[in-house]
């Protein structure tokens, strides 16, 4: 039947009403995982029995006629950095070969108590730093869409196994553009909720002051359904905000009239590669045609959020990861002469490139004499950022941008220059500076038929908003309903 | 601003505890180089009288109370260690 080509509404649905069992639709999910992913590598790793077993159980429970929750036999997949009870979590990193985590992060909690099947872990850049997921430890992952380019990242497996239908929704983590990025560069819809709307107790830290949880699906519906589920207060995060999560389904009602949408200025400049420009502004006639007004607006530091970025997230990395010494868990050198040696060789064996440098770059920014120059600095150039976006969403309900400058790249194509590749981020970056939700939408494919996708933003907690946008402009197009070739395959009867 | 020196990233290597070969540290060097020279053009915007922002929340300290509360179990915890000894991790020799 196919069920992995479902949205998640329907799968939930038709679990429910009992016209598929939810074994029914994993097997689906996992044979499509058989099938595509020794192309794609969308997976680090596959928990086939466990799957079954889980929809087995919620399978029992709709026959003893029990509340199965409202994810109830839907599959997930989840990023390699969402601690899972009994699951190897590694980061896509060496230093956490072999740390199985002894308890679940609080999203998973709740997925598993909404009825959720936990399918499998997805490849990224190792501890969520890249833009392509070419730094993983454990190899790279393809872009459906063609398997000579990246799937963008850092959470580009599970933008890829949504993509390729391996998977129907997905968790990521995004810190500067890691969920909404490789949606764009896959095709489908992620979304960065705002800062503090989802508990982060058991995501490993990367750059906490930036990082957040949210989710990738076929379509805003889907996305909206699962943030439902994971968004809420938890004490475990003392940075969780205690403002009550709505149904996010709810507001999805395909009105729009009225809803006024800011265009900035600085998000169209030069390097805004032709093809995704007209594909944006194809977008605005659609919304406008639908009843939004839109105006431009300014944020006249657009620019300086790359530099600020790198130099905050570096130095709370480099304090975050100061942990990976060999101690208490993951890698430890063998037979070290002395307690230093364990420390030193421990990171250096256990780190990849990418990690190392921005440790070095963000100890470097933090020690004596540079704090000032850089750290401060930066921090002062975020309050900055973070007013370019309380003044124009005084004046609007929501942003509309590119997500990205340019379509998916060739793998390799950038992992010689660091500095090329944290450009390639801009679009997505001042969002986690200033905090605010964003959301990735499909709307288009470029003459190479690579995905275009836009990119909402709104004022914190202003979800509701974005998802409302983006439902009513599936409403109108089918770019979601798009799917790669490899997803096509049908299983041979 | 000064240039960034390999005897930089050394200094800012070990501060960090972190091995890094000769190889690592020549690349290290002209990337961060590369990196923080771009990161150079913060100095157009003059932030004299703005205060920075270390995160988006309104929140200072949160506090549970101070009740003792389930955790780990010691035996779950010290099957992650890579060493372990009569209910401790272990490590190299601290103290001569």
């Amino acid at each position: 039947m196919e069920l992995n080509l479902r949205s998640a509404r329907e799968v939930v649905r038709m679990v429910r009403e009992k016209k598929v069992s939810a074994r029914e639709v994993v097997k689906d999910v996992l044979a499509a995982i058989e099938r595509t992913d020794p192309l794609v590598k969308a997976y680090l790793t596959v928990d086939e029995k466990g799957a079954v077993k889980q929809a087995e159980r919620v399978d029992e429970k709709l026959a003893r006629g029990e509340e199965i929750g409202d994810l109830g036999g839907l599959p997930v997949a989840v990023k390699d950095n969402f601690c899972v009870d009994g699951q190897e979590t590694t980061c896509a990193s060496k230093i956490l070969k072999g740390f199985y985590s002894p308890y679940d992060a609080t999203v998973i909690r709740k997925l598993r108590e909404s009825g959720a099947i936990l399918v499998g872990r997805t490849n990224m850049d190792e501890f969520a730093m890249g833009s392509t997921t070419e730094n993983s430890a454990f190899g790279v992952t393809h872009n459906p869409w063609n398997p000579e380019r990246i799937p963008g990242g850092s959470s580009g497996g599970s933008a890829a196994a949504v993509a390729a239908r391996e998977a129907i929704v997905a968790l990521g983590s995004d810190t500067g553009g890691s969920i909404r990025m490789p949606a764009s560069f896959c095709g489908c819809v992620g979304i960065k909720p705002t800062y503090g709307r989802v508990s982060r107790y058991g995501l490993v830290a990367y750059a906490s002051s930036l990082d957040q949880i949210g989710n990738f699906a076929k379509d805003v519906w889907d996305c909206a359904m699962v943030l439902s589920v994971i968004a809420g207060y938890d004490r475990k995060d003392s940075t969780s905000v205690d403002v009550e999560a709505p149904d996010y389904t709810a507001s999805l009602n395909g009105e729009i009239k009225g809803v006024r949408i800011g265009i900035p200025t600085e998000y169209f400049g030069a390097g805004l590669n032709e093809e995704v420009r007209s594909a944006i502004e194809e977008v605005i006639r659609t919304l406008r045609g639908l009843g939004a007004t839109t105006v431009e607006v300014s944020m006249p530091h657009t620019d300086y959020a790359i530099a600020a970025y790198y130099i905050i997230a570096s130095a709370e990395a480099s304090s975050n990861l100061a942990r990976y010494d060999g101690v208490q868990y993951g890698h430890r050198t063998r037979s070290p002469n002395d307690l230093e040696q364990m420390y030193t060789r421990t990171k250096g064996e256990g780190f990849g490139p990418e990690v190392k440098r921005r440790i070095v770059m963000g100890t470097y920014a933090l020690s004596s004499g540079y704090y000032d120059a850089y750290y401060l600095k930066a921090l002062k150039v975020r309050t900055l950022i973070k007013r370019d976006f309380e003044e124009a969403l005084r004046k609007v309900d929501c942003l509309l941008t590119p997500v990205s400058p340019t379509t998916a790249f060739k793998i390799g194509e950038k992992t010689g220059d660091p500095l090329t590749m944290y450009l390639s981020d801009i679009y997505t970056i001042s969002t986690n500076l200033a905090g605010v939700p964003g959301i990735s939408i499909p709307c288009g494919f470029d003459s190479e038929g690579m995905p275009i996708s836009f990119q909402l933003q709104a004022k914190p907690f202003g979800e509701e908003t974005i998802l409302r946008v983006g439902h009513a402009y599936q409403q109108q197009t089918d770019f979601h309903k798009k799917m790669p070739t490899i997803a096509e395959d049908k299983p041979t009867e | 601003m000064k240039e960034i020196s390999l005897e930089d990233v050394e200094y800012a290597a070990r501060l960090a505890k972190l091995d890094l070969s000769e190889e690592e540290k020549v690349s290290m060097t002209s990337q961060l180089g590369d990196i923080l020279g771009y990161v150079a053009k913060l100095n157009e915007l003059d932030t004299d009288d703005v205060e920075p922002t270390a995160h988006v929340l309104p929140i200072k300290n949160v506090w549970r109370p101070d009740k003792r509360e389930e955790s780990l179990s010691r035996e779950k915890v010290l099957q992650l260690a890579p060493k372990a000894h009569e209910g401790q991790v272990r490590v190299p020799r601290v103290v001569e």
